[in-house]
């Protein structure tokens, strides 16, 4: 479960470093508003992607890195888990 | 008042302000190494996004960012935005959260400690230390050298280069000194605030003069020598290089000694989370104006000698004097911050993991106010080592201080691989760092090793070498007898 997670965020990352360059607008120039469209696409695309790692930060902070059963509290303090968590934890295992 | 008295008079009152900013910082300080370093692993969400920023991009976002947008058009932008806003965003959490537990952890300052620990070896350590400081060595010697020469251009050679770069020199070792982490991390607060506000009324008042966005940008379509820059991609921004840029320097950033450092420096979760969040965002606030007035310059015909910045001269023509020397005041403010950070940083790296090993093999023992007195020395050392250098223009130095991004990209991948596979073994990482430095090393000064592959640089090329090497050496051995593999997997997280 929390493993198709990682991977799950994975791709998410992938998708928004594959078109942080807007590919399909290869040799577009056209203008919209006084700036090349493929300039108005990163601004758009990098608001995006604040959002979702806000959202990451929000919901799977510690996915991948924090042993399995820690939550993910954000009180600063030692933020890891409890001791139980090293048997099941498959936590810093992703490529 | 003159143009050059007027930015000198800024100049000096940015120094004054660091001072007492960094008198501030000292008075707060306990007399510990972690203090110096590290801040007492205690920064805040602004003050950890704007010293990484400002250690990062300051001069650059001023000055050769817009050059290259007035010389080749604005893809830079996308880049930035790639490397910056998504590579590096992603290191930020992937790299960054797990050092920055670690360090809470086992207390490590430097990434050496870190890997030198877990692979149970003082030989790792200094690997990555030495590694670490032949990059940053000679990327220090090029901030002493462009501020500088800065200074002599802009006194008209009143102030020659020796002494303008000994003067900066001097004041940086005092500052750092004295100011340590905390310090320098609020001078770079108020200094990112400042260019992040200056940049966009600079470019706000460009446009009011040029009648807006859309009339600069049909004076940049119209122009025969621009009207190829709006059209996404060229012959200058073919998409291997872009990709290749974008990716090894991204990499190359996250292992930049002091901007790896700023991940043990964050003082909660929360602040890693929200600067995280935010680090997009600011990409797009500070890019977009300062590459867009670069680009505009050249659609406006503003001249740029040869070796001369556009940033100025663009502010020069639309703006007034006294504002024009604000930002290049604050230009040059920025290069500083960015040594200071650098200059700590590298201190760190060889006290910590070169020299007190070191004085451990020789059998003495170094207490705590002992070792803070040993760091402040280390700062001396090192920026003076880098002046006196600079004075001999050594050309191989200047070479690799301006690959240092794609040679600290080769770091990356086994320390990555370190932080996340469980069959990594000692012999593997090492053979991983060396082979990929020694590969990127020799493809920068011998021409039998080619430093593109099909459009692709030779550091992206290295990193993949790096992998493999990694890999296939981690595989064929098995972990020596002193390893430590649970400190960052099964122990991990356990209090």
């Amino acid at each position: 479960m929390r493993r198709n997670e990682v991977w799950g965020w994975l791709v998410v990352g992938l998708v928004l470093a594959g078109l942080a360059i807007p590919w399909f607008l290869w040799g577009s120039a056209t203008v919209v508003a006084g700036l090349p469209v493929w300039l108005w696409w990163y601004v758009g695309w990098m608001g995006l992607a604040s959002l979702v790692f806000w959202l990451f930060a929000q919901r799977a902070w510690g996915i991948g890195i924090e042993s399995a059963g820690s939550d993910g509290d954000s009180s600063g303090s030692r933020g890891v888990g409890p001791e139980s968590a090293h048997e099941t934890g498959p936590g810093g295992d992703t490529p | 008042m003159s143009a050059v008295t007027l930015q000198l008079s800024i100049i000096v009152g940015y120094l004054l302000i660091a001072l007492a900013v960094g008198l501030v910082a000292y008075r707060l300080t306990d007399r510990t190494a972690e203090d110096f370093y590290l801040a007492s692993r205690t920064l805040g969400t602004v003050v950890l996004l704007f010293t990484t920023f400002a250690t990062l991009l300051s001069a650059f976002t001023f000055f050769a960012g817009p050059n290259i947008a007035y010389a080749q058009g604005p893809e830079w932008i996308l880049v930035m935005g790639l490397m910056d806003g998504i590579i590096f965003a992603v290191l930020w959490y992937v790299i960054g959260y797990k050092q920055w537990l670690l360090g809470r952890q086992y207390g490590y300052v430097t990434l050496g400690e870190m890997l030198g620990d877990r692979f149970g070896s003082w030989w790792l350590r200094g690997l990555v230390a030495v590694v670490s400081l032949l990059w940053l060595f000679p990327y220090v010697m090029l901030q002493q050298v462009g501020a500088g020469t800065a200074l002599e251009a802009l006194t008209e050679g009143a102030v020659p280069y020796a002494a303008g770069a000994g003067l900066i020199t001097a004041f940086m070792i005092l500052y750092v000194v004295v100011a340590g982490m905390r310090g320098i991390a609020w001078t770079d607060t108020l200094q990112g605030a400042f260019m992040l506000v200056t940049t966009w009324v600079a470019v706000l008042w460009v446009l009011a003069a040029v009648g807006g966005p859309s009339a600069a940008t049909e004076a940049l379509a119209s122009n025969p020598d621009t009207g190829g820059f709006l059209s996404l991609g060229g012959d200058y921004y073919t998409v291997q290089w872009m990709l290749s840029t974008a990716i090894t320097i991204g990499f190359g950033v996250a292992m930049f000694p002091q901007v790896n450092q700023r991940f043990f420096a964050a003082g909660s979760k929360t602040v890693l989370k929200r600067s995280f969040a935010l680090w997009p965002l600011l990409c797009v606030l500070l890019f977009v104006p300062s590459f867009m007035l670069g680009a505009w310059a050249a659609g406006l015909e503003v001249a740029v000698p040869e070796g001369a910045n556009v940033l100025p001269l663009i502010l020069a023509e639309y703006t007034p004097t006294w504002f024009a020397a604000l930002v290049i005041a604050g230009a040059m403010a920025a290069m500083m911050s960015s040594s200071d950070s650098m200059l700590l940083s590298g201190s760190s790296y060889f006290t910590r993991d070169l020299f007190r090993p070191l004085l451990g093999v020789l059998g003495m023992v170094v207490s705590e106010r002992r070792e803070d007195l040993i760091a402040r020395v280390g700062v001396v050392l090192f920026a003076t080592a880098a002046f006196v250098v600079s004075l001999f223009q050594p050309a191989t130095l200047f070479e690799i201080g301006n690959a240092a991004f794609s040679g600290f990209a080769q770091l990356a991948v086994p320390v990555l691989l370190a932080l996340y596979w469980r069959r990594i073994t000692r012999a593997g990482i090492t053979a991983g760092i060396l082979v990929s430095q020694a590969f990127y090393i020799l493809s920068l000064f011998l021409t039998i090793v080619p430093d593109t592959y099909a459009g692709w640089s030779a550091g992206l090329v290295g990193m993949g070498l790096g992998l493999v090497v990694t890999v296939a050496v981690s595989l064929a051995t098995s972990p020596a007898a002193a390893e430590r593999r649970a400190i960052y997997f099964d122990r991990f997280g356990a209090d």
